[in-house]
């Protein structure tokens, strides 16, 4: 069972409907013994970074850090992704998962915010959530402030300069894009989250 | 590198595609979770979808139309008319509305762009504009209830004032062009995208390929809508992405 992490924030039920048309069991819930019996855990999300002081709240902070801890792959999404990093600048007190280090930030002024739009990718060969994605590839974005670039990065792209779009180390697995609407290509990278 | 957007519009009433001819008179045209798919098939960077009902009645399906379209299509998907509240608003996006668009209500109260941001995030708002030349001027004036009545208010202003209360894009429509097909207004679209700081979604009068690379390149666009595929047929939306590429247009291509 994959549990969607509902933290009240944006819309989760893109995420569910991409999962439910590849055939995955997906549970949507904010129930953290739900969260410490899932398989895969998904944590998307739209929205603003204070948004994830919730999870700290409702003690799914503690259940999404013991399954990791247990090596269940976990694949957070936009502002999801943002939280596995140490803290952002858009809320300078919400504490982030620092399971990679660095601060997200936000874009240069010389760019328009927020960043939306189908933007293409660098891919590093080997990951395994971008199987069969290769450099080049458009995917959809829409946010006003993104994460370094880190060792565990494995896709990066180019907006006022460049930003993390897809990181993975062991189990953790982070996408700064929308694969539940970037088409085909974000359809296949979810399959490959699936399959692991 | 980010590239430009060609966003596919679909006019529903009462849960189907409607065609306008002759102005009142509207033929339907299908089925919107069918044409939405396919458009998206065809390489729409974006679906949305207008409800256009004229009465309370036709609009009771919206939620149902929106939840059918919004289960097979997996790129972005907005959806406008007749929005008059946050719940309004929460009804559209619980039935898997990414965006949404409003016009008439956000320029009553424009503290509903603010309460919608809030809850979904500014990405999920869209304010829309129905601007007009204003004789003699190089200025415009934004027009509601569907282009009916003058607000004295100027365009490019009430954009800026959008984007301050947490509009996430604004969706232009140039109502002098609307329909002519003879080409954007890329004077009106390249003032109102140099103004602000959000994206600029062009709107109103898309015909050629030359009109779509005028509205990027002079309009500084950040998207474009066409008009529904009576405008624009499948193939010719795709024959439009890859004619852009070899104009030097960044598109997503293959889609």
């Amino acid at each position: 069972m994959i549990a969607v992490i509902d933290y009240r924030a944006g819309n989760l039920t893109s995420v569910k409907k991409a999962l439910d048309h590849l055939g995955a069991d997906a549970v949507v819930s904010r129930n953290p013994n739900v969260i410490v019996q899932a398989d895969k855990i998904v944590l998307p999300g739209v929205g603003h970074f204070s948004a994830t002081a919730i999870l700290e709240q409702t003690g799914l902070r503690t259940a999404i850090l013991r399954r990791i801890e247990q090596r269940v792959p976990f694949l957070g999404i936009c502002v999801g992704m943002q939280w596995m990093f140490e803290s952002s600048t858009e809320a300078p007190g919400t504490e982030g998962l620092g399971l990679f280090a660095g601060a997200c930030g936000r874009f240069p002024e010389s760019v328009k915010s927020p960043h939306v739009g189908w933007n293409s990718l660098v891919c590093d060969n080997g990951s395994r959530l971008l199987r069969g994605i290769p450099s080049g590839s458009f995917v959809y974005f829409t946010h006003s402030y993104s994460a370094p670039v880190v060792n565990a990065t494995v896709a990066r792209c180019d907006y006022g300069g460049e930003f993390s779009a897809a990181v993975e180390q062991d189990n953790l697995f982070g996408v700064q894009f929308h694969p539940e609407k970037s088409g085909d290509l974000g359809l296949k990278l979810l399959k490959n989250f699936c399959s692991l | 590198m980010l590239t430009k957007r060609i966003i596919a519009c679909l006019d529903v009433t009462a849960g189907r595609v409607v065609k306008g001819v002759q102005f009142e008179q509207l033929r339907d045209a299908g089925d919107p979770a069918e044409l939405a798919a396919a458009h998206s098939q065809a390489g729409a960077d974006e679906v949305v979808l207008l409800d256009i009902s004229a009465t309370h009645e036709k609009r009771a399906t919206l939620a149902d139309t929106v939840r059918r379209t919004a289960r097979q299509l997996f790129i972005p998907f907005t959806v406008g008319g007749g929005i008059r509240s946050l719940d309004d608003a929460i009804c559209v996006f619980e039935a898997g509305a990414d965006k949404i668009s409003i016009n008439s209500a956000a320029l009553a109260d424009p503290s509903l762009i603010t309460r919608i941001a809030e809850r979904y995030g500014s990405q999920a708002v869209i304010v829309a504009i129905d601007a007009k030349h204003i004789n003699g001027e190089a200025c415009f004036e934004a027009y509601v209830s569907g282009g009916r009545n003058a607000t004295g208010r100027d365009a490019v202003a009430w954009a800026r004032e959008a984007e301050e209360r947490g509009a996430g894009e604004i969706l232009l429509t140039s109502m002098d062009r609307d329909g002519t097909g003879i080409g954007f207004d890329c004077e009106l679209t390249r003032a109102c995208s140099e103004a602000l700081h959000i994206p600029v979604i062009a709107s109103g009068g898309g015909g050629d390929t030359q009109s779509f690379v005028d509205v990027f390149q002079r309009g500084k666009a950040d998207a474009a809508l066409a008009a529904s595929i009576f405008h624009f047929g499948l193939h010719s939306l795709a024959d439009l992405k890859r004619e852009l590429r070899s104009a030097g247009i960044p598109v997503r291509w293959p889609c």
